[in-house]
């Protein structure tokens, strides 16, 4: 087998980080590689690289046998290189077929030949078993069809080399399922693939070998064979870790919040919960599993007073609260760690110390009547930062400077430090890496036996397993089941989630 | 939704077209001249907005076409003066436009700056090289004067409104047509669109973002030197103190009322030119007796009016106005 990607001794320094470490690695012909690696650990610098978009300090690239020219990104994908994009590259108001086209458009005289655009994707689609309409708009498409127009996109320009940077963090168990066997089928027809995830059981199920970074070097190369999914989270974070949280007997008690028929208009103004109903206990994790835009954000932002409710009513001890007003909801005892943290969680031009008491800052110790008391602020700050282990150099640095699994510690650290009755995570370990998922599983665990009744609202259906008590479905706007996660069946309840039982 | 949007855009099409018919059958001489007048009105305004669907459907907010517009005619009309050549001073003002455009280009593309800043600066910096240069009393050499297009313009009511005009309203016209077609069915467009809505995904498609930005900057400030020049060689014939009035400002309106569509913009400023050249005919028939000063607003009142309408429900460009830093998404 020739390589078809080398990577010989690639060093980059970025002011006052080393992101890559003199790394080599060879990808061949109808292999799969897993790059591991944590946040920060180098993996998007080198793939950077790879496309010409960083300039390494020194090495050497080579791509079919041939050295790469820095800035040559087009030259670089002529030469068979493809990649799907964690954030998918597609122009969202467009159809599928005008973003496969982009940049390498089928003309008849000046203008865009779109029946043969359309004759040739129709083609590709249907020898990669991978089927599009290509007239859809973008936005209108579920994000899995988006994932496949981004594959096609790249399976279009011929690619021996096909990157794919985490490509099942937005999907269903079902959808994953079905990537990971094109993946398969894509290697065994003589394609190479770079599988960049922190899904280890993925790892397991589709690589040959496993490459894993950590501090910008390249730590070992292993494959599934020769280890297990706790070894290779080791190696990617340098001790042990544990992936099974342990999860003690729920110690649950009287209901603390009680939701009733609620109903909310999402961005569209479109009904996007239907009438929901549950009932959360002290003591105890609702995971709410579902795949992303079932109404979950809508949902979630109407219980904690950040959208209008169209209907339905939201008791929390016994007291039914008001619509509409975050610092209401706060008041009446909720805390939310929220899905968009630089949106909703952070002010990112603000310091750590200042965003770990913005759920506070008008409230003794931090303030006394219009004058905020600096001291009991940093106080707080270092205090913080120390048990909850946020990775900075001062606690008055900008929340901005820090890495999304710090700026999801802050979230959460103060989200938990008032000990209120209810807390809402939403996504709570959402682009974060695995040392820190391991910590802030641990926090919403540790909340639960201090007496907090916790929803817990996730994509990921193996946090939903591993943390919750009790699992409701949330599928087209409703909650389509509520079961007990002793004994829950993973694809039963995957199924749900795609709305196919019912 | 958008099968709506043109089928409200048809009925709307349908309407003006019942009401022409009923006025020409009432007076077609009159009728004929008021759209005439209303097509030169529409003109300058619908080129200005073309600078601005040009910028913005590639990423760049340009709300300095009014000093584009400013600075290109005011050397179109000294240029055609010194060289005594109405052309050379068209050809100098497109390669201000193209100056101004480069300016704005470097500012918000090279340097990332703020573009409303950028444009700012561009409108600041033509109010002041025109007023410091300004000289009263001169005269063009020329003008651009009536060509009709032979047989076209013998066609009933269209010969006289669209074919008995100087070259550089037909000049206007087929950049129209030409922005139109190339923004939706080429792969020229796409990209640009591309760049305007979604940069990195051009980018990584192969395209380069900041050469598109600049080249289609660079076309737009070459359409406002157009314009310009339409305004003091064919139209006006003279040059003043702050000789554009707000088109500029006037034409962002359009553009978004338009919906960064070329034909929604031409659309949008020929029912501007219509009401103003109605208004004019309204006043000179003594049909109605309000003061000049009224009809004078008139632009300035309707841009709210439009504005006010469309406010929230048009959808610009998703880019515009950010900076693209590669690698970022």
């Amino acid at each position: 087998m020739s390589a078809l990607l080398e990577i010989t001794g690639v060093s980059k320094q970025y002011p006052g980080v080393l992101a890559n470490d003199n790394i080599s690695l060879t990808v061949s012909a109808g292999e799969v590689v897993a790059l591991l690696g944590e946040n920060g650990a180098g993996k998007s610098t080198l793939l950077k690289a790879v496309f010409g978009l960083v300039k390494p300090d020194s090495g050497e690239i080579k791509i079919g046998g041939e050295p790469i020219v820095f800035g040559d990104t087009a030259g670089i994908i002529s030469r068979g290189v493809g990649m799907v994009h964690q954030h998918f590259q597609l122009v969202p108001v467009m159809t599928v077929a005008e973003n496969i086209i982009l940049g390498d458009e089928p003309k008849r005289g000046l203008f865009i030949n779109m029946k043969a655009a359309r004759a040739e994707i129709i083609a590709l689609s249907k020898r990669y078993g991978l089927e599009v309409d290509p007239d859809a708009v973008i936005e209108d498409l579920p994000v899995g069809m988006q994932q496949r127009v981004e594959i096609l996109k790249a399976l279009r320009k011929d690619v021996k080399l096909l990157i794919l940077d985490e490509p099942t963090a937005v999907l269903t168990p079902q959808e994953i399922d079905e990537l990971l066997s094109v993946v398969r089928n894509l290697a065994k027809s003589g394609v190479g693939i770079v599988l960049i995830t922190h899904k280890l059981h993925e790892v397991m199920a589709v690589a040959d070998r496993v490459v894993v970074l950590r501090g910008g070097k390249l730590i070992g190369t292993t494959s599934p064979k020769e280890t297990n999914e706790a070894g290779l989270a080791q190696m990617m974070v340098g001790r042990s870790v544990v992936l099974q949280v342990n999860r003690t007997e729920a110690k649950r008690g009287g209901v603390v919040l009680e939701v009733k028929g609620l109903q909310v208009r999402d961005d569209r103004k479109i009904l996007s919960v239907k009438g929901v109903d549950f009932s959360l206990h002290k003591g105890e994790i609702l995971g709410i599993a579902g795949v992303e835009g079932n109404g979950q954000r809508e949902f979630v932002e109407a219980i904690c007073g950040m959208r209008h409710r169209e209907a339905g009513e939201v008791i929390i001890n016994g007291v039914a609260t008001k619509d509409l007003d975050p610092h209401g909801a706060h008041e009446a005892g909720i805390s939310h760690v929220p899905e968009d943290r630089e949106k909703h969680g952070l002010v990112s031009s603000y310091s750590i110390a200042d965003n770990l008491i913005l759920n506070q800052f008008d409230q003794e110790p931090f303030a006394k009547g219009w004058i905020r008391n600096l001291g009991e602020i940093s106080k707080n700050a270092l205090g913080m930062v120390e048990k909850f282990d946020i990775r900075t150099p001062s606690a008055s640095n900008t929340a901005s400077s820090l890495s999304g699994g710090n700026k999801q510690k802050v979230v959460v650290a103060r989200e938990l430090s008032e000990e209120l009755p209810v807390l809402i995570a939403a996504q709570p370990t959402r682009g974060v890496d695995v040392g820190s998922i391991e910590f802030i599983h641990n926090q919403l665990l540790s909340a639960r036996d201090k007496g907090a009744a916790v929803l817990l609202v996730s994509a990921e259906l193996d946090e939903i397993l591993s943390l919750s008590d009790r699992i409701a479905v949330m599928s087209g706007g409703k909650i389509v089941a509520i079961v007990d996660s002793k004994g829950a069946d993973r694809n039963y309840i995957g199924r749900l989630m795609a709305g196919l039982d019912k | 939704m958008i099968t709506l949007i043109k089928r409200r855009g048809s009925y709307y099409f349908l309407a003006v077209t019942l009401a022409t018919l009923y006025l020409y059958s009432q007076s077609a001489n009159i009728t004929t001249s008021v759209f005439s007048i209303a097509v030169t009105f529409a003109m300058p305004l619908a080129l200005a907005a073309m600078v601005g669907i040009m910028c913005e459907r590639t990423g760049i907010v340009n709300i300095g076409i009014e000093g584009t517009l400013l600075l290109s005619s005011f050397v179109a009309f000294y240029v055609a003066i010194a060289a005594k050549s109405i052309v050379i001073g068209f050809l100098v003002a497109m390669a201000t436009g193209v100056a101004m455009s480069l300016l704005l280009a470097l500012m918000s593309v090279t340097w990332k700056m703020d573009q409303i800043i950028a444009g700012t600066i561009l409108n600041i910096l033509a109010t002041g090289l025109t007023s410091f240069f300004y000289i009263q009393g001169n005269m063009l050499p020329n003008m651009f004067r009536q060509k009709p297009i032979p047989g076209l313009s013998n066609l009933p009511f269209f010969g006289d409104v669209l074919f008995k005009h100087g070259l550089l309203m037909y000049i206007g016209f087929v950049v129209i047509i030409t922005l139109y077609y190339g923004l939706f069915h080429t792969p020229w467009g796409l990209r640009t669109r591309a760049v305007g809505e979604h940069p990195s995904s051009a980018d990584t498609a192969g395209v380069s973002v900041s050469r598109m930005r600049y080249v289609n900057v660079a076309i737009a400030g070459a359409i406002g030197g157009l314009c310009g020049s339409y305004l003091v060689l064919e139209l006006v014939g003279s040059w003043n103190r702050g000789f554009t009035a707000g088109k500029g400002f006037t034409a962002l309106a359009l553009m978004i009322f338009g919906r960064w569509n070329p034909m929604g913009a031409l659309a949008a400023a020929m029912f501007f030119g219509l009401a103003q050249a109605g208004a004019n005919q309204l006043m000179i028939n003594g049909t109605v007796n309000i003061p000049p000063q009224f009809v004078g607003i008139l632009p300035y009142v309707m841009t709210i009016i439009v504005l006010a309408i469309s406010a929230g429900k048009v959808r610009p460009p998703a880019a515009e106005g950010q900076p693209y830093e590669k690698g970022q998404s």
